[in-house]
């Protein structure tokens, strides 16, 4: 199967800020894929070169099997988009809203029908049908937002930080709807700077100063990133312990975790030194594992300039 | 064509919920024809007048008494004292002063010329300009009579109409009785288009693009020109009515005689419209706030526009290169083909010229608009 999108060398430039750096990936279809990054890494930017919002610099685009450049509109009959900003109608009701953007993607009156009922069900709208959309709280009005989206049952679908600034559980509500859309089959597209969600994708594409930095399923990258010098120490004296181990300069990063010592070094196989360090500073009580790295390390890793890290 | 219909359907639901601006359609035009149709009349009656009589003799009071039973001018008061005029005029309780000096009688009668003074408060030019004309006329009159007695005295005449003489006879066609509410009112219906046609496209679009709704439309297979239009044809609607509502109250609360056609009125209002949508959107593609449009749309387009159409100021007395610059300007022609229908019973025999014009600003401004916006937008 041809992939959803392809993207080769793609770059964009404002002014001397080279916000996306010649990117290139492919997507597979029918997947749910992450893009993951800090604010500014460059994943609306990309987003936004995919959709036809932005014009790249320079480089190719592929979106469902069209040139974006040559057939934008091609493009956009396949694809559903969600921005960052609420950009529904805000003095229009609920209904009116999906019955515009219904009638913008051409669905016959039947069709229409249907969808009104779906995305009233899907963002839990009933009763609500006729309130002004500026009247819903956030977590409604992004689920709504959603459903005007995809209206169309397009085949790719693009959320740029939808589950930025809603509650835990509203955040679950949305990732089951993702779900659901990706077994209706489509591919996903989602941005977010929550590495928690990561996991509730199938690929990952980690980007950092408009460079994908890590790109694969949550388990390969994990997988690949195994034999990080990332190291726990269970102890009664916690502080004591971080404060042993921050000074060392090997060391690169460190964190307490409850009873647990994170420690973060810089090369491979520095178990004994550790020991030796606690072993010196009358530290008896403690126990050294090697532990296997979070997407979060990872990230944090990948992310961080060369060499040691200020103070963290 | 039906996508084009959901966007006309959205702008009137979105319309209906801003009640300020549905107020602004229609309050706002009505409002301003009652203010425009009363308030400024560029009529010049009753000047307030102080006399200073210092002759007092059958002479001087028989000159002032043709300036006070001319309709003119009202008498605030008589004074004595010459240096009492700078306090009557500096105050603004008179607009002018006349004075007649000492002797005037005594010269008169020994055929000698004596002098009137005419003083008037230059800081009102327009008033004061028409008050020294009146004033003018009143005392050449009164001399043409002395000498008319005179001659008629040494017998050198039979009779006063044996003196050779000009006399222009003077009709004002269209508007006979030079009433500036007939001259004002048409010109409101230009202005009131103008002002709320271009108001509303230029916010509009760039109310969209500040929302951030805009990006939305913009990844839907909806078209550039679809989503134009559809916002164009609510625009276009209510222009008409506009039209239609200001027509009723110039024709049955103004009086104002419509001599025309009232279709060819309309129709030409359908192409006016065109052209200031156009500027609307032109100003809305360039513009990233709606502050900004309304500013633009303000100063930069509706002010110029409407000091160049010859609205209040005659084009014919602008310096050379405003002329020709005002044939930039759509207001005017407009301002014609409304004060010519109106007044004059124009029909498109006598309008070709301007509905040209019309037409060429209009298709220029539209292609020009339609190429920013879609630039604007992606």
């Amino acid at each position: 199967m041809a992939p959803a999108i392809r993207a080769h060398d793609l770059t964009k430039k404002f002014g001397s800020f080279t916000a996306v750096d010649s990117i290139s990936f492919e997507i597979e279809e029918g997947k749910i894929i992450g893009f993951i990054g800090a604010n500014g890494a460059g994943k609306s930017t990309t987003i936004k070169m995919l959709c036809g919002l932005t014009k790249p610099t320079s480089g190719v685009m592929e979106v469902a099997g069209f040139d974006v450049a040559k057939h934008p509109e091609k493009v956009r009959e396949n694809i559903g988009y969600m921005s960052q900003k609420f950009s529904l109608y805000s003095d229009l009701t609920v209904k009116e809203n999906i019955e515009f953007y219904g009638g913008v993607y051409g669905l016959s009156r039947n069709e229409l029908k249907d969808r009104l009922s779906w995305v009233i069900e899907v963002a839990d709208l009933k009763g609500r049908e006729n309130l002004l959309t500026s009247d819903l709280p956030l977590g409604w009005r992004q689920r709504l937002a959603l459903g005007c989206a995809v209206l169309h049952h397009p085949r790719i679908v693009f959320l740029d930080e939808p589950t930025s600034g809603v509650d835990p559980v509203v955040r679950d509500k949305f990732w089951q709807l993702i779900g659901q859309l990706s077994g209706e089959g489509a591919t996903i597209i989602v941005t977010t700077h929550h590495l928690e969600e990561a996991e509730f994708c199938e690929n990952i594409l980690m980007m950092h100063l408009g460079r994908i930095v890590v790109n694969g399923s949550p388990e390969g990258i994990r997988k690949q990133f195994s034999d990080l010098p990332l190291f726990e120490i269970e102890t009664a004296e916690p502080l004591k312990v971080f404060n042993m181990v921050e000074q060392e300069s090997w060391i690169t990063d460190a964190a307490i975790y409850g009873n647990n010592v994170h420690v973060y070094a810089e090369t491979q196989g520095p178990v004994e030194a550790l020991d030796e360090v606690l072993k010196k500073s009358g530290i008896a009580d403690f126990k050294i594992v090697k532990a296997a790295p979070t997407l979060e390390d990872i990230f944090v890793k990948e992310t961080r300039p060369k060499g040691r890290a200020p103070n963290v | 064509m039906k996508r084009i219909l959901r966007v006309v359907k959205k702008e009137f639901l979105q319309l209906r919920r801003d009640k300020r601006m549905f107020g602004m359609l229609f309050v706002a035009p009505v409002l301003q024809l009652i203010l425009l149709g009363y308030a400024a009349t560029v009529d010049v009656k009753n000047i307030p007048i102080v006399i200073c009589d210092l002759d007092n003799t059958k002479e001087s009071r028989e000159l002032l008494s043709h300036f006070t039973s001319s309709g003119y001018f009202t008498t605030v008061a008589y004074i004595d004292d010459v240096n009492q005029v700078d306090y009557y005029l500096k105050s603004g309780k008179a607009g002018m002063a006349i004075i007649v000096p000492v002797h005037f009688g005594r010269d008169l009668q020994a055929g000698r010329t004596p002098q009137l003074a005419v003083i008037a408060d230059g800081s009102d030019s327009n008033t004061s300009g028409i008050g020294l004309s009146y004033a003018s006329t009143i005392a050449l009159n009164y001399a043409r009579n002395i000498v008319v007695k005179r001659a008629e005295s040494y017998n050198l005449i039979k009779n006063a109409n044996d003196l050779p003489q000009v006399v222009a006879q003077t009709r004002a066609w269209y508007n006979p009785d030079l009433e500036s509410v007939n001259f004002m009112v048409p010109a409101v219906l230009v202005m009131v288009l103008m002002v709320i046609t271009l108001t509303i496209t230029s916010l509009a679009i760039v109310k969209e693009k500040e929302n951030g709704t805009i990006e939305q439309i913009v990844v839907t297979p909806l078209h550039d020109l679809e989503f134009i239009l559809g916002k164009m044809i609510p625009f276009i609607l209510i222009g008409m009515v506009e039209v239609l509502l200001v027509l009723f109250v110039s024709v049955y609360v103004f009086h104002v005689p419509l001599r025309g056609n009232v279709i060819t009125l309309l129709v030409l209002s359908l192409l006016f419209i065109m052209v200031a949508l156009g500027l609307g959107l032109l100003v809305s593609s360039i513009s990233k706030t709606q502050q900004q449009a309304t500013m633009t749309a303000q100063f930069f387009v509706m002010m110029p526009m409407l000091i160049l159409s010859g609205f209040i100021f005659p084009i014919e007395n602008m310096p050379r290169l405003f002329q020709y610059i005002t044939y930039l300007i759509p207001v005017r022609y407009f301002m014609e083909i409304v004060r010519g229908i109106f007044l004059k019973g124009d029909g498109f025999a006598d309008l070709w010229p301007q509905t040209l014009a019309l037409f060429a600003i209009g298709v220029v401004v539209l292609s020009m608009s339609v190429y920013t916006f879609r630039r604007s937008i992606r």
